[in-house]
């Protein structure tokens, strides 16, 4: 606990520091495999769309003792037509069903073969049988109506982020919101789930989620930047980058406790219930969730950093703070080394000692606006 | 930065607004006697169907939010009418992508989906010829469309003894099958009545008909049809094509076959609209015996009735022209024959019908034309064992979810994390009466879908309190005192939360707008946690903390209490063992 309290206490004041921001090639690097790896998953296994999308008919019989043939005899003798019903076994903890698939059913047939099926497992129609009968245009419609939401809500983000923040952020949270996706979809390609109304749930959540974690980190950056320009202290980057570190174990707490719930979902999900909305639900959910706290940390903040360090008055400060590390310390690091430099601990009076995790104690008092990196570096202990 | 001062009046106060808000939603469950929240579907059991109107091309304008209006409650009243409870009808979306979904709880009916398929168009079609549905020959010589099994003469006694001063003109040994008879229902229409009698005798305007060769003429015979549609209702079989009837436009003479496919009937084109019927009720009449189902007509559909009507009933006795076959979504649903012209615009089927015949039958004349004709997009039917089993599983998720957060929390944070497990807490009960409220109000039902964005609800609930706890921990490094930190750690972590939850909602609101079924169910739970989010944090943590923040045991910065200065590392504690000496400094900072 205490281990974790030092830990945290370090990173808030810049004296453990890992360097999200100035390591930036590395972590794109890393999302690019991904990126690909989820690309290649699309083409192997490209996704399998379920019922809701294509149109046709389900039913579902509980039932232990009647087998796959029986079952799909007597539902192509209760159609009567070339129609050949698609039946799956699925067991699970709460028990064995039947799967029968076919093209979309009328009311009437409906009915037919749902007789058909409790005769012949021995079941009651009304208890241990469900059907579902989707329209072939409905998918499309589905598919349309989501497509729609997420354009709306994107233009609506981008509107927030822009008004709230600036456009560099909502440029750096569309990346990063991208990335997920793009990732999960590909993830989900390769298990190998149907792709169902509940994954696109799924998928709508984690637009949220992404955004939502982001917009945390983005508020803490914007709080440390703020007034940055007038100074010479840090570069934005460095400042940056600090926020990231500072909010680290935010994030980090957050996805666990965000994890948690959705990981017992996906539990009871895929081995108590077997399939089924909380399934694809969970799994959609936790890739998302995972790949949304790394985004906002590896991807967003970093593609912030690099927009605004083209701005003329963040390349000014950049010169500035460069100049005056020049005439304390001597050693005079480039702004791209001090940012890739293996800690970068964004000290305001780097005193040459940049990037070396806080061993030289120095007692000084602290002074100085709050929330910036002090340099003094003593160790507390109990 | 002394932010503690003025907000130390007022967690009091927020706490009592909170209490009110919870009193008032328990009392209101208590007084309400409903205290669970409303399940959907694929919770409890049930069917839902998803219809989607159907446009023609170019015709693209038809549906507005007022036909589906319109449409939402035929169907509502006819799916009430069948007998079904609870059954919910509501239309999502909005313009072309509108659609209605009815939800019917418990265990399915097939009947109910039949019937709300038949949703298109009802119309009013002068019979020409009958004959049995399948070209087995059959010694039926007249149809019986209207399901009555029972023999008897029973059926005529509401026509009969209904207020009609005519009595019974005899229809039984004119017509010994037993027939539904359609009889002027207008009580007070002596005058109508007189005229009818008048009218009877008349010429009927048949003879003259197949002379003119007019195409206004009304077509009354069956050699005045097309002789290819005669051709194609000799071939007719019912059990092959009982949906013949629907191709036909309501200006042209048609075939069709009764429910049950046992009769085919040919029929004159279209003489009134379903759209004309302004009620039909089942009753018994005074002094009856049987049901009998009672039609009123508007300005239009009373004289064409009449017209019609009067034609008709010069056919009295040569079944089946004398017959007014009821269309309703190209079947015929019955035939009555006709006892005198109806010129009141009010009309009286009797038959031996069951209450429920009689109420089936009113049902689909008063509700069976809707303003729009629709397909079944999506029918989902899940049997009480799956719906119990996925409910069972998602409260096995959300505890499971649940305990394992409130673990990870008071692991990190210590007393801390009471306060957060005791938010979630209230957050919960506060999310449970709004289901349960908006359940009774709204006719809100937690869906599977709903289920899960609580328990992810529960994820982003807590991170409010981690943004919160992280900035005060944040604000105790610095080397404030605990109450500065619980104060200026607030306005920091408030700033952000309000933020990323706007995130939130709008997610939510953008989804529940434009989005249908599941997705829709899910944000709403998201919007609804959302709010109740910041609820929770506004009214209930942040004073709860504030308060807290007054005990020794937080100011004392105990190890247990999760804001302990030396497990922070903060600045006061720089170099120093003693944890006497730092409480000591907090306490002259506090001071």
């Amino acid at each position: 606990m205490s281990r974790i309290g030092d830990i945290a206490a370090g990173l808030y004041k810049g004296e453990v520091s890992f360097d999200f921001v100035g390591r930036w090639r590395q972590w794109y690097i890393i999302s690019a495999v991904l990126l690909v790896l989820s690309l290649s998953a699309l083409f192997v296994n490209s996704l399998q769309f379920g019922v809701e999308f294509e149109g046709g008919s389900v039913l579902t019989v509980s039932s232990e003792s009647c087998s796959v043939e029986e079952a799909r005899d007597a539902a192509a003798d209760a159609l009567g037509s070339e129609m050949v019903p698609i039946v799956t076994e699925l067991n699970s903890s709460s028990g064995r069903s039947l799967r029968i698939q076919t093209e979309a059913l009328t009311g009437t047939q409906t009915n037919d073969v749902t007789d058909a099926l409790a005769d012949v497992c021995g079941v009651t129609a009304a208890a241990d049988i469900s059907a579902q009968v989707i329209g072939p245009s409905w998918g499309e419609q589905i598919t349309q109506k989501a497509l729609t939401g997420l354009v709306v809500f994107l233009v609506a983000i981008v509107i927030y982020l822009s008004v709230m923040f600036e456009w560099r952020m909502a440029v750096g949270a569309l990346i990063a919101l991208f990335h997920d996706v793009f990732i999960t979809v590909g993830i989900y390609a390769l298990v190998g789930f149907e792709v169902t109304p509940a994954t696109v749930i799924g998928v709508l959540t984690i637009l949220g989620y992404s955004l939502y974690d982001t917009v945390v980190v983005f508020d803490k950056v914007k709080e440390n930047t703020k007034g940055l320009a007038g100074g010479s202290r840090m570069t934005y980057s460095e400042a940056a980058n600090l926020a990231v570190n500072q909010s680290l174990i935010r994030s980090i707490n957050t996805s666990v406790v965000g994890l948690l719930p959705v990981a017992a979902l996906l539990f009871v999900g895929a081995y108590v219930l077997g399939a089924g909305t909380l399934k694809d639900l969970a799994l959609a959910l936790f890739v998302g969730i995972a790949v949304g706290t790394y985004s906002s940390i590896f991807i967003a903040t970093p593609v912030v950093a690099q927009l605004k360090e083209r701005e003329p008055a963040m390349q000014a400060l950049s010169k500035r703070v460069a100049a005056r590390r020049v005439s304390r310390g001597g050693s005079a690091p480039t702004i791209a080394q001090s940012a890739a430099g293996s800690d970068g601990a964004p000290n305001a009076d780097a005193e040459g000692d940049t990037g070396s995790v806080a061993t030289q104690p120095k007692p000084r008092p602290s002074s100085g606006p709050r929330n910036q990196p002090k340099r003094s570096k003593k160790r507390k202990r109990k | 930065m002394n932010v503690a001062s003025p907000a130390t009046g007022r967690p009091g106060r927020s706490l009592l607004v909170l209490a009110v808000i919870m009193i008032a939603l328990g009392g209101w469950m208590f007084i309400s006697g409903n205290t669970s929240p409303q399940l959907g579907l694929d919770l409890q059991g049930g069917t839902s169907i998803t219809l989607e109107p159907e446009v023609a091309p170019g015709e693209e304008g038809q549906i507005t939010d007022e036909s589906i209006d319109q449409a939402v409650n035929i169907i509502q009243q006819r799916v009430d009418g069948s007998g079904v409870v609870e059954a919910s009808v509501s239309a999502q979306g909005s313009g072309d992508s509108a659609v209605i979904v009815v939800s019917v709880p418990g265990t399915a009916e097939g009947k109910l989906v039949e019937q709300l398929g038949q949703t298109a168009s009802l119309a009013f079609r002068p019979v020409l010829a009958t004959a049995p549905g399948t070209n087995v020959p059959q010694p039926a010589p007249s149809p019986e469309p209207s399901k009555t099994d029972k023999q008897g003469g029973g059926g005529n006694g509401g026509g009969n003894d209904g207020n009609n001063p005519q009595g019974n003109p005899g229809e039984t040994a004119a017509n010994p099958a037993v027939l539904p008879r359609l009889a002027d229902g207008d009580g007070t229409g002596g005058n109508n009545n007189g005229g009818n009698q008048t009218a009877e005798p008349t010429p009927s305007p048949t003879p003259s008909t197949p002379d003119t060769g007019q195409t206004d003429a009304p077509i009354t015979r069956p050699e005045q049809v097309d002789p290819k549609l005669q051709q194609q209702f000799q071939e007719l079989d019912c059990a092959e094509d009982p949906r013949i009837g629907d191709d036909f436009n309501s200006g042209e003479a048609a075939i069709a076959c009764d429910e049950l496919g046992a009769f085919k009937y040919l029929l004159a084109p279209v003489a009134v609209e379903g759209a004309n019927v302004d009620n039909a009720a089942a009753q018994i009449p005074a002094q009856g015996l049987g049901w009998v189902v009672t039609l009123d007509f508007d300005g239009d559909g009373t004289a064409a009735f009449g017209t019609t009507s009067t034609a008709l009933a010069a056919n009295i006795g040569e079944p089946p022209r004398d017959q007014f076959a009821i269309v309703l979504d190209g079947l015929v649903i019955s035939a009555p024959g006709i006892n005198e012209p109806i010129l009141g615009g009010q009309a009286e089927i009797s038959g031996d019908f069951t209450q429920q015949e009689a109420t089936d039958l009113a049902n689909v004349l008063k509700y069976g034309a809707l303003p729009l004709s629709f397909t079944t997009a999506e029918l989902q039917t899940v049997s009480p064992t799956l719906g119990e089993d996925q409910l069972q599983a998602g409260l096995i998720a959300g505890a499971l979810g649940l305990v394992l957060v409130v673990v990870y929390l008071l692991l990190y944070y210590r007393a801390l994390a009471l306060v957060a497990v005791l938010s979630l807490v209230v957050a919960g009960l506060l999310v449970y009466g709004c289901v349960v409220l908006l359940g009774e109000t709204l006719g809100f039902s937690l869906t599977l879908a709903g289920v899960a964005g609580l328990i992810v609800a529960i994820g982003i609930t807590a991170d409010s309190f981690i943004v919160y706890f992280e900035r005060i921990r944040d604000e105790v490094r610095e080397g404030r005192t605990m109450r500065v930190a619980l104060e200026a750690g607030w306005t920091r972590a408030k700033r952000t939360i309000i933020a990323a939850d706007f995130i939130s909602l709008i997610a939510a609101v953008v989804l529940y707008v434009l989005s249908v079924g599941n997705v829709r169910g899910f944000a709403f739970t998201l919007g609804l946690t959302t709010v109740i989010d910041l609820l929770v944090v506004f009214l209930f943590t942040k004073p709860v903390v504030s308060i807290l923040a007054k005990t020794k045991f937080f100011q004392s910065g105990s190890k247990w209490s999760g804001l302990s200065p030396e497990r922070l590392g903060a600045k006061r504690a720089v170099g120093t063992k003693s944890t006497v000496a730092s409480r000591r400094r907090a306490e002259t900072e506090g001071a």
